[in-house]
């Protein structure tokens, strides 16, 4: 499994329900499901994906994301998670409160845009950044709203969302102190818990 | 599509099931015991635990795979999806495909003898409803020592029954795969049934339902039926791909009568329809689509409807389906979601509305035989 996955899995809490939007081939569910009983849904519009689930048991819902999540109750969910995904949604504020909303906690992963490499990237050749984190070239690229640290974090204040956790991983999906130093310019990779506030 | 394929269950003898006591419907009216005509393709396992139970929709019957003799020209309704190495792998399940009661291919029905007039029920014949129907298969089921089913499957009126198994025996039933279907019909659908009804007894031939006793039959009122509905299973742009303004017979130009091939296609199968299926049948299965509500019980709230059932869901529609919406099939999921259940589900694009899941597309066969082999090899998973 993703090493950003197995941090996520850390969090969820046994037997209970889980929401992933754009679960991708099901990895993270079905660990879930195997490992912590969680009664657990995963959202995706690829084909591909979607029988991937199938024939692994995972409850996969074929739902396009920009569609809204409307046709779930408040307070649905535990958990509501989305990895590496909220760089290619529409309308990503409207999605994270959203998920707030049908879930009481949240998680968000996606990669740092304002990493010194992207950064430098740009500075020396004067051309959008591709690396291993964001492979895409601009013009046929799903990511289309990146993202820093410092942009996301100023979006959940606006939000009033409440940052419970923030973890910063390196390009090889390991932690270590010195990222912490200057997540936003030495962290590639951004793990976010969130909640609501009082 | 072949007898020899060997992709095909070849030939099937059909088999008959007789329940001989009183069995009472929904409507409080009772049948003085029933027969139910069955076909059976592959083997059941020496636990029980690969039986699967397909249900069959309005105009369908027991015979859903292979042939009845080397010379059928067209295999059972549903033999895209039934077969060794198919979607419904008869190499590892055991399929039960039943004709239901009030059905017009050997089960009891409105072509039955009543034991108490001794003529045909015709319009007579009591009006039997998805819960009657699930409560009969339930007694084959027992007949054929099955304890539970791996699966119940169905499309449309058929998928209805399946989500009544659901309902009705949460115990008997380890996964359900509802396809092209809805949690009740609407007003415009339950008006298209009615359209379709009033065409087969406004028919002067329909004689107040005992056409059979007066040796005559609504050809053209059940001919007329079948179109209406033909039209409604079919999408504008599939119509508009298989048939466009093209002319079987005539020229306009010319001033000449003519026939648009779309035409000629719809009267041909109102015409088959009449040789092979009843009018009664067609008004009680219409009837039985419209009165299916299963939340009705429970103040309209299909949450609480579904509270109880224990199985594991796959919910399947398609793209230019509109008389079963996807927008219908999601109703039955978002309730699954918000009680707790195991569900997955997909809309497959296709251009073919209703019948779609009648023909062989690859994402909708390929999805169907992911989650089936899935739950195969999970016979003897715990429950929850």
């Amino acid at each position: 499994m993703r090493p950003d996955l197995e941090l996520v899995a850390k969090l969820i809490q046994p037997n209970s329900r889980v929401l992933d939007l754009g679960c991708g081939a099901g990895d993270l569910l079905q660990h879930l499901q195997q490992q912590k009983s969680v009664i657990g849904y995963g959202l995706d519009k690829d084909a591909e994906n979607i029988q991937l689930c199938l024939s692994r048991g995972v409850n996969v819902i074929e739902q396009d994301l920009d569609g809204g999540l409307g046709n779930f109750q408040d307070d649905a969910f535990d958990m509501v998670i989305m990895t590496d995904t909220i760089q290619a949604v529409h309308q990503p504020q409207l999605l994270l409160r959203e998920m707030l909303r049908v879930g009481r906690e949240c998680v968000v992963t996606f990669p740092n845009f304002g990493h010194w490499r992207c950064r430098l990237n740009l500075a020396a050749t004067g051309r959008m950044p591709v690396s291993k984190h964001l492979p895409h070239r601009w013009y046929d690229t799903p990511n289309i709203h990146l993202c820093t640290f410092n942009d996301f974090e100023a979006l959940c204040a606006e939000l009033k969302m409440a940052i419970l956790q923030r973890r910063v991983v390196d390009q090889r999906h390991n932690e270590h102190s010195l990222i912490n130093l200057a997540p936003n310019l030495l962290g590639s990779y951004g793990f976010y818990h969130l909640g609501r506030t009082p | 599509m072949s007898v020899n394929a060997k992709d095909s269950v070849g030939i099937v003898t059909p088999a008959k099931f007789h329940h001989p006591q009183t069995f009472t419907l929904q409507n409080g009216d009772e049948l003085q015991g029933f027969e139910l005509v069955y076909e059976t393709y592959g083997e059941l396992n020496a636990t029980a635990t690969n039986a699967v139970l397909v249900c069959h929709a309005l105009s369908g019957h027991h015979h859903a795979a292979g042939y009845h003799a080397d010379t059928d020209s067209k295999p059972g309704w549903w033999d895209n999806c039934i077969g060794p190495g198919k979607a419904m792998d008869t190499n590892k399940l055991f399929i039960v495909s039943v004709n239901n009661l009030g059905g017009c291919h050997g089960s009891t029905g409105p072509e039955s003898v009543d034991p108490a007039t001794r003529e045909a029920f015709g319009a007579e014949f009591p009006q039997v409803v998805v819960k009657d129907w699930v409560a009969s298969q339930a007694l084959l089921a027992d007949h054929l020592n099955i304890k539970h089913f791996l699966a119940v499957i169905g499309g449309s009126l058929g998928g209805m029954q399946a989500l009544q198994w659901s309902i009705d025996f949460p115990d008997r039933v380890r996964h359900v795969v509802l396809i092209a279907t809805a949690p009740k019909l609407t007003a415009q659908n339950i008006a298209f049934n009615e359209i379709a009804r009033q065409a087969i007894t406004s028919d002067p031939e329909y004689r107040k339902g005992r056409y059979r006793l007066e040796n005559t039959n609504p050809d053209h009122g059940l001919m007329l039926a079948r179109m209406i509905g033909h039209v409604t299973y079919l999408s504008d742009d599939g119509m508009a791909a298989r048939f466009g303004r093209e002319l079987k017979s005539g020229d306009i130009d010319k001033d000449e009568d003519v026939e648009f091939q779309v035409e000629s296609y719809l009267h041909h199968q109102g015409r088959a329809f009449t040789q092979r299926f009843d009018a009664n049948t067609y008004l009680l299965m219409t009837r039985a689509l419209d009165y299916f509500d299963p939340a009705r019980d429970t103040n309209d709230n299909l949450v609480a409807t579904l509270r109880n059932t224990r199985a594991r869901f796959l919910v399947m529609s398609f793209s230019s389906d509109w008389r079963f919406s996807p927008e219908r099939s999601k109703e039955i999921v978002d309730a699954l979601i918000a009680a707790g259940k195991d569900v997955a589900a997909t809309v497959i694009e296709s251009e073919h509305g209703h019948d779609s899941f009648l023909l062989p597309i690859s994402r909708y066969t390929e999805a169907l035989s992911a989650y089936l082999n899935h739950a195969v090899m999970h016979t003897a998973e715990p429950e929850r």
